[in-house]
């Protein structure tokens, strides 16, 4: 921040104290955080381990799903999954798998859950990487211009879009793009996906915009209601007023200050584009992640869905924790007291 | 809002304008807009126009139920959670933080997969996945009054504690519960109708905009409308819902600077 100027916010440690006295509160913090990520990922897996005997049924006809009930199949799936030990037996069994990443067999392919997660894996990280990416900048663009042109049409209609496109689910929006874009002017493909990283550029540049527009609207109102709310503030006119340039006083003052409200959404941000992904996935027929849980869903496919649910709670999870390491790290007036969300 | 009115109108009246709106007609087929047909037919020959009215029932019921049940639920936890504090409110508030940490939709997709789907489930489910919001919201508003002199003056006066929440504290929160109940409305229309999509919601046959959307998707060289109008539909009147939602909580922030 340059030299410290009277109007600057109260900037971390500018009291002489000893760095450890400084971090303490901090380091406490991350510690307590840890340890309750910690006791929330064992309550995870129990629950995702409890799915096996919620579904109707027993537990081996859940694990059977469509094939034949004879004796003999029975026996062998009881053998095959143990499901004749004591249950905590059979959790630490199925835990220790987990953890190294052997979520058992798939009931409808017969492979190894984990060569279908390798299979599918790269469609989703790319199309959510190429989605995230879109709606990061479109985002935090469309919030800037409407806050900084406050009031004027260019604000109006960035509001209406951000209503609009947060009220839209993806698939409704995603076919509305392939009606417009792969029908009525046919510019992309509309299913499928390609060859080579150009090509998969390419194929996946309409359900990443369908992926991105929730979240490029949830982006863009957070970003413009917060640079508002910064540029309200005294010490902004006064920045003004001492004859900063105004790329300096968005920069230092609007944006710096508007990191609490932005990382605060990163959670639903999250959830949103999990859930897009599937809705995405499936209008789009492409083969990512998405669509192997809905038809596992669908086919009852319970090894694939409970390493489905335990992997999206655990990432869910890690990166509440990271995003509050984030307000640690970015917010000097966070207090440590109970969670910071 | 006129929108949300019209919308009504045709959830009420619409099902006696169309009775026939799951009529087959094998014959006909997919066809485009035109020709007796306002946006054409889907693949079983039935009229999208009369598919889409009586698919208006679903789509408002569906979502008021889960707004309303997440209000009186939510409202009640988080009341008395804020206002009784202590080890009530610790006990409760756990518990919703636990409950705002998952994915909901995701849960119910899950859930719903293994335990058999349907209308009336997918409903049940996402009220309870969408009650912990409210009841977050209910609380800090809760505590913000709870401080206030005219609760510091009942409780004087030796008013019971549920009579101060309810007829005291609870009027004081109405604007804000009731613009948050909006914003519940919209998400939840667009959380059913994409259980819909995925058929986790409403069985085959019923009329549903979700279900429309991805019953029609196969066919959009044949018929496009089919797919837009049910989509269109959804975004309207979600957006529509949010738009209300927001500006009462615009209008409740600005009425709370006047003071």
């Amino acid at each position: 921040m340059g030299t410290a100027l009277l109007t600057d916010p109260p900037a971390p440690g500018v009291n002489a104290q000893s760095n450890w006295e400084r971090w303490r509160p901090k380091v406490l913090f991350l510690v307590r955080r840890l340890a309750a990520l910690i006791a929330l990922l064992f309550l995870l897996s129990v629950a995702v381990f409890a799915l096996l005997y919620a579904s109707p049924g027993s537990a081996a006809d859940a694990l059977l799903g469509g094939r034949p009930r004879t004796a003999a199949m029975l026996a062998a799936v009881n053998r095959e999954f143990h499901l004749n030990d004591p249950l905590p037996l059979q959790y630490a069994r199925w835990l220790t798998g987990a953890l190294h990443f052997n979520f058992g067999i798939s009931i409808r392919t017969g492979g190894p859950v984990l060569d279908l997660f390798k299979a599918q894996a790269p469609t989703t990280l790319f199309l959510v990487g190429y989605a995230v990416i879109l709606a990061m900048i479109s985002g935090v663009g469309l919030g800037f211009l409407a806050a900084y042109y406050r009031g004027t049409i260019l604000d109006r209609l960035v509001v209406v879009f951000s209503v609009v496109g947060a009220s839209s689910p993806a698939f409704a929006t995603a076919l509305l793009l392939i009606v417009v874009f792969g029908v009525a002017i046919p510019l992309f493909p509309v299913y499928g996906s390609g060859t080579g990283f150009l090509g998969d550029l390419y194929y996946l540049t309409l359900p990443a915009i369908a992926l991105a527009s929730t979240t490029m609207a949830l982006v863009a109102k957070l970003t413009r209601a917060a640079l508002i709310a910064a540029f309200d503030q005294d010490y902004v006119s006064f920045a003004r007023a001492r004859g900063i340039g105004t790329g300096r006083v968005i920069l230092m003052y609007g944006f710096r200050n508007a990191i609490g409200p932005i990382l605060t959404s990163v959670n639903l941000v999250v959830a949103n584009l999990i859930f897009g992904v599937i809705l995405v996935e499936v209008v789009f027929a492409l083969p990512g992640l998405g669509s192997l849980f809905i038809s596992s869903v669908t086919y009852h496919d319970l090894p694939v869905i409970q390493a489905f649910a335990l992997l999206t709670g655990a990432t869910i999870m890690v990166v509440n924790l990271i995003v509050d390491m984030l307000y640690v790290l970015f917010d000097p007036r966070v207090e440590f007291g109970r969670s910071a969300s | 809002m006129a929108i949300v009115i019209l919308m009504a109108l045709v959830a009420l009246v619409g099902p006696l304008l169309v009775p026939n709106a799951t009529q087959e007609n094998l014959l006909v087929g997919v066809t485009p807009p035109g020709g007796g047909h306002l946006f054409g037919t889907d693949l079983l020959g039935r009229d999208i126009l009369a598919m889409s009215i009586a698919g208006t029932r679903p789509a408002l019921i569906g979502p008021l139920i889960i707004a309303i049940g997440a209000l009186l639920i939510g409202n009640s936890v988080g009341l008395l959670a804020g206002y009784l504090g202590g080890l009530w409110d610790s006990i409760l508030m756990r518990f919703v933080d636990l409950m705002y940490a998952l994915p909901s939709v995701l849960v119910a997709m899950v859930l719903i997969g293994l335990l058999g789907g349907g209308y009336a489930i997918s409903v049940a489910f996402l009220t309870a996945f969408f009650w912990p919001q409210d009841a977050r919201i209910v609380r800090a508003a809760t505590l913000e009054q709870r401080s206030r002199p005219y609760v510091e003056a009942a409780r004087v006066l030796g008013i019971p504690r549920w009579r101060i929440m309810l007829r005291h504290v609870w009027p004081n929160l109405l604007p804000l519960v009731v613009a948050n109940s909006f914003l519940n409305f919209a998400f939840a229309l667009v959380s059913l109708s994409a259980l819909s999509f995925l058929g986790l919601g409403v069985p085959p046959g019923d009329p549903d905009w979700g279900r429309m959307l991805s019953e029609n998707r196969t066919e959009i060289f044949a018929n496009a409308a089919a797919s837009i109008v049910p989509a269109l539909l959804i975004i309207i009147l979600a957006s529509s819902m949010n738009l209300i939602g927001d500006w009462l909580l615009e209008r409740i922030s600005l009425r709370g600077r006047a003071q």
